[in-house]
């Protein structure tokens, strides 16, 4: 079945929407009414309910054409988004193929890749690409290939090295992210990279996630829910762009939470590569307008009771503190305190 | 939830190689591609071998980007537990067995300006992979190769010719020619990485001389797949599903469990990758440690225990499981 793909904005006048059918495949990322830190890791596996953004490996939605014009706009302003170390060549040409094959596979209406030995061919047929390419050979693509797939894939794109006993973030697309920087983290270590966020090294999550990461084993991806807020539906929300972004937090009334306040989830899948003993970390950033959590009534209870419960370190961290009070209380009139059924789906 | 991704391949060809090696070709069972992997990648291969299921380690040396099969090369060990005795013996074209997916705890470093390896015996297979990765990414590599006599080495005539004498070259015991490491490792530019795969003597005599050197830690990689060391019988008590399994005097901890249901986590069945760590309740008697991962004091503190390849000398150990 094809995807009827909005014509919308992420930015100036945030046309951007959910559809019904997209609420309801949204990947809402509290299992319970609280929220802590863990190694939430879970096989990768098709998931969910019909429609689902758990039912394929890599997913493409109503915002696919939007989301892949507003990541050529952020490009042409800094091309620094996009990065990769001399030595990630083969780790590019991994992501290429997997990418290329899991989005022709889970939509052959949409795109299709042919191989024939080294010579391929790939169609994407809503951005009206055809090109033919020897794979292994960059000359032959008109940008390097991991640049080339990641504008045409959503999400933000992350790829480490493994050495050491360590994990490098040495390539990436970035243009999708909650607050942080490609060009301030590439080179640097799993440990580094993860130096801001609070609490979670007391608790030993970021060894216990590094250990686990090393022997993730190819043919076997996993993914977990992380979350945050963003005023306005606003995908750039890089610390490069703070300016444009961060007063907004400033703008939350009663009256326009519902319009202005979006939960933001980022669907995190890691895969082993197969020629460069990389990981391919996936970020897929998914946003939903409070008005449009609330018409599911288990979310709305949910997410009233996640935040309003939220420990002030992670208030602080997520930079949620000028309008969690407001959205609170905006959400507490669609919370009854009946229980809520556990899991992340819908009733 | 897991997912199950072992892979049921045919034996296409099994061909003698040298002395006591022989080369086993193996392609899915209901015809399809491989997965590629990259150069020093292993597979677990399951053997079911009458009533005993043996699962063993072996580096892939076929061509990484070959999808269509994989090939493994297996020294016939004198005192086999069972595994290489069953390859050489029993196992016949046309046969099935079960691969694991491709897993890699001995890549190469991509970022290398050059690539030395060094392979002793049967090491030499992880190299074979690795040196057509190099060599389809245009990276500049050497590689010395010790064998015992030359009818004992596998596979360096044709690396030779591949490659070229200059950056193959042969060192045979027998004609009392032995890799001058120290002369190889005096004199390298900058960025040079080396790799060591043979029996322990060797890779400690090696990556010693390099150290010595002074070469960076990052710069040096090694791999020894460790067969389970014998030992006398004991017991295992399972703090968790409180039960009691016996460990026979040539099984592992892991076999042991496996062999009564219990589905205990491993990836290389060596003791070098850290996935089998389990927690030690209590030991009545000692640990005995034969792995490559728990750091010394990890080691000393007897809490920990990699049950692929260690095992206790009293009577019995109670593991969190």
């Amino acid at each position: 079945m094809n995807i009827t793909f909005r014509n919308e904005t992420f930015r100036d006048d945030y046309t951007f929407r959910n559809s019904p059918g997209a609420i309801r495949r949204f990947p809402f990322p509290f299992h319970e009414d609280k929220y802590m830190y863990s190694v939430n890791m879970e096989p990768h596996v098709p998931a969910g309910p019909d429609g689902h953004a758990y039912n394929k490996p890599i997913d493409v939605d109503e915002h696919y054409l939007a989301e892949m014009d507003d990541r050529a706009k952020v490009l042409k302003e800094d091309p620094l988004r996009y990065q990769a170390l001399p030595h990630m060549m083969a780790a590019q040409w991994d992501t290429l193929e997997l990418l290329m094959e899991a989005q022709a596979a889970g939509y052959p209406g949409h795109f299709t890749l042919e191989k024939n030995g080294d010579q391929w061919r790939w169609i994407n047929r809503p951005m009206g690409i055809d090109q033919a390419f020897t794979f292994g050979d960059a000359s032959t693509l008109p940008m390097e290939p991991l640049e080339f797939i990641t504008r045409q894939a959503q999400g933000d794109f992350v790829i480490v090295d493994q050495r050491d006993g360590q994990l490098w973030c040495d390539a990436g697309m970035v243009t999708t992210q909650a607050d942080w920087s490609l060009d301030f983290d590439i080179g640097m270590n799993f440990h580094e990279w993860h130096g801001p966020v609070p609490l979670a090294h007391e608790i030993g999550v970021f060894d216990r996630a590094l250990k686990f990461l090393l022997n993730l084993q190819q043919g076997k991806p996993v993914r977990r829910l992380n979350w945050t807020m963003t005023i306005n539906p606003r995908l750039d929300t890089s610390p490069e762009n703070y300016h444009k972004w961060g007063p907004d937090r400033a703008t939350v009334t009663p009256e326009n939470v519902g319009d202005k306040v979006h939960l933001r989830c980022e669907l995190q899948s890691l895969w082993r590569l197969p020629r460069s003993n990389a990981i391919l970390f996936v970020i897929r950033c998914y946003l939903i307008k409070m008005e449009e959590l609330v018409t599911v009534p288990k979310w709305a209870r949910r997410f009233h009771r996640v935040l309003r419960g939220l420990p002030p370190e992670l208030v602080d961290y997520k930079g949620l503190t000028r309008y969690r009070p407001t959205t609170v209380e905006w959400l507490s009139k669609f919370d009854d305190g009946l229980p809520t059924s556990p899991g992340i789906y819908p009733e | 939830m897991t997912i199950n991704t072992e892979m049921k391949v045919r034996v296409t060809e099994i061909r003698q190689v040298a002395d006591k090696v022989k080369r086993f070709r193996f392609e899915r069972a209901g015809g399809g591609p491989m997965p590629v992997f990259s150069g020093g990648a292993h597979v677990i291969v399951s053997m079911r071998d009458g009533k005993a299921l043996r699962r063993n380690p072996y580096s892939l040396m076929s061509s990484p980007e070959d999808t269509k099969g994989y090939e493994i090369s297996v020294l016939r060990v004198e005192n086999s537990r069972g595994g290489s005795a069953f390859l050489h013996e029993k196992l016949k074209e046309g046969d099935e067995l079960v691969l694991s997916q491709p897993v890699n705890l001995f890549p190469f470093d991509q970022r290398g300006k050059k690539h030395i390896m060094m392979a002793g015996g049967i090491g030499i297979t992880p190299f074979i992979a690795m040196m057509e990765q190099m060599e389809r990414g245009g990276k500049a590599f050497e590689l010395y190769y010790a064998v015992r006599t030359r009818s004992h080495g596998a596979y360096w005539k044709e690396l030779q010719q591949r490659y070229g004498a200059h950056r193959v070259k042969i060192y045979c015991d027998a004609e009392k020619l032995f890799i001058p490491v120290g002369k190889i490792l005096a004199n390298q530019p900058l960025g040079t990485h080396l790799y060591v795969c043979g029996p322990a003597g060797m890779i400690n005599g090696v990556l010693g001389k390099a150290s010595e050197l002074g070469w960076p830690r990052q710069n040096l990689h090694a791999e020894e797949f460790l067969a389970p060391p014998p030992g006398k019988a004991f017991q295992v008590r399972l703090a968790k599903s409180n039960r009691a399994i016996d460990v026979a005097p040539h099984q592992s901890i892991l076999e042991a469990l496996e062999a009564n249901g219990v589905d205990a986590p491993y990836l290389c069945r060596g003791g070098a990758c850290g996935q089998c760590e389990t927690g030690v309740v209590s030991c009545d008697g000692g640990l005995e440690h034969n792995d490559h991962f728990l750091e010394p004091d990890e080691k000393a503190s007897g809490k920990k225990i990699m049950i692929c390849v260690s095992r206790i000398t009293g009577n019995a150990v109670t593991l969190d499981l």
